[in-house]
């Protein structure tokens, strides 16, 4: 249940950089959340429902950019996307591949009254 | 209150040093808000509804903040050659018992100090302070993993000594403690032959960030279903830069060669002549 520190992170991030705007209402926040990230999405909607009681985020729009994971092949040099960390290259069928997208997990901006 | 970060001590994280000597009981609070406490309003009475919308824009890596806690960690390791060592797993794949070996097998040779990660008890931590090496207990309270912060307070009262090596043996949990960098040199997931031997695809995150995989308990291997070939091939499979070695805490099958994959990790400073 790592989303919950996750959740923790996200309202710090918001309510300090709505404090610094002197803004009042936080409506709307925009997240990066790659496929790869290690957030389990039902998770982190339990979290946030229960996280964000009482804070200025706890009636806000929230909107996640799910971004879909890529790797680039070592051998072959071929982008593919993956769903799995074990998932092969579709030309050469090697597992030598660094993951290029899909790791993200941040704040990617606020919008605020 | 914590001289570093302000942070009070109302918080459920707690830390006790385990030492003869010395036993320093602390408590932690883990949210650092910062807070002050005037308002950003200004006297005019005039009437002006606050509507209007703006973005902001953030562009904040959710992780930021234990993100700068771990490379500062990693800073003062660095600048004192502490080899730190975050070591993961399941409950029950054999930590602890791999810590008592190598602490009482190696306390000769090499300098060591130890952090340990529990949601409750002293437990493992009075284990390793029966080897005679120096530890520091973090419960976490209901926390699943350690964070770079915690790792912060336990070295602030460990003290770890030039050229020592660190080792972090964090909370039973093949999931959470992955996204968490606590400044650490190297990640070391260990599990058992008496886990499924599909563990790897199952938790790949934790097989991905880590650079060396032990397989504990070979000792059992004729007793139970585990492929180690095929543990060893899934493991390949989502983590191709992983090392593998295969040992046996209780027959001691296998220890040499992690001993010497330690000891090539521990860098000797630079002699100054």
């Amino acid at each position: 249940m790592h989303e919950l520190s996750i959740v923790m992170g996200i309202i710090k991030i918001a309510e300090d950089y709505a404090r610094v705007a002197n803004a009042l209402v936080i409506d709307e926040i925009e997240l990066d959340i790659g496929t790869m990230s290690g957030i389990d999405m039902q998770s982190m909607e339990f979290a946030w429902t229960q996280a964000t009681k009482g804070t200025k985020l706890s009636a806000t729009i929230k909107k996640v950019n799910s971004i879909m994971a890529k790797a680039k092949c070592i051998d072959c040099e071929t982008e593919f996307e993956i769903k799995n960390y074990y998932d092969a290259c579709p030309v050469c069928g090697q597992h030598l591949i660094a993951i290029i997208q899909g790791k993200e997990l941040k704040v990617k901006s606020l919008l605020v009254s | 209150m914590c001289a570093t970060c302000g942070c009070g001590s109302d918080g459920k994280t707690t830390y006790q040093l385990i030492d003869k000597n010395e036993n320093l009981e602390q408590t932690h609070g883990h949210h650092h808000p910062h807070e002050h406490s005037h308002k950003h309003e200004h006297g005019d009475k005039h009437d002006h509804p606050h509507t209007e919308k703006k973005i902001i824009v953030v562009e904040q890596d959710i992780l930021h903040q234990n993100n700068l806690l771990a490379q500062r960690n990693r800073g003062f390791f660095d600048a004192k050659n502490i080899l730190a060592l975050n070591l993961v797993s399941s409950p029950g794949s054999g930590k602890t018992s791999l810590l008592e070996s190598t602490l009482n097998d190696l306390k000769g040779e090499l300098e060591f100090v130890v952090i340990e990660g529990d949601q409750q008890t002293n437990n493992d931590a009075d284990r390793i302070a029966a080897t005679g090496i120096k530890v520091t207990q973090i419960n976490t309270g209901k926390g699943c993993h350690l964070d770079a912060h915690m790792v912060l307070h336990a070295i602030q009262s460990l003290k770890p000594k030039d050229n020592s090596v660190l080792f972090i043996e964090n909370v039973g949990n093949l999931v959470c403690p992955a996204m968490f960098d606590l400044g650490e040199k190297e990640r070391i997931v260990i599990i058992s032959v008496t886990e499924g031997d599909d563990k790897p695809l199952k938790y790949p995150d934790m097989f991905y960030t880590s650079t060396l995989c032990i397989i504990n308990k070979i000792d059992l291997l004729p007793y139970v279903p585990f492929d180690i070939e095929k543990v060893k091939a899934n493991a390949k499979k989502v983590n191709h830069k992983l090392e593998i070695i295969e040992l046996s805490c209780t027959t001691g099958q296998g220890l040499d060669i992690w001993y010497k994959w330690l000891k090539s990790k521990v860098l000797l400073p630079d002699l100054v002549y």
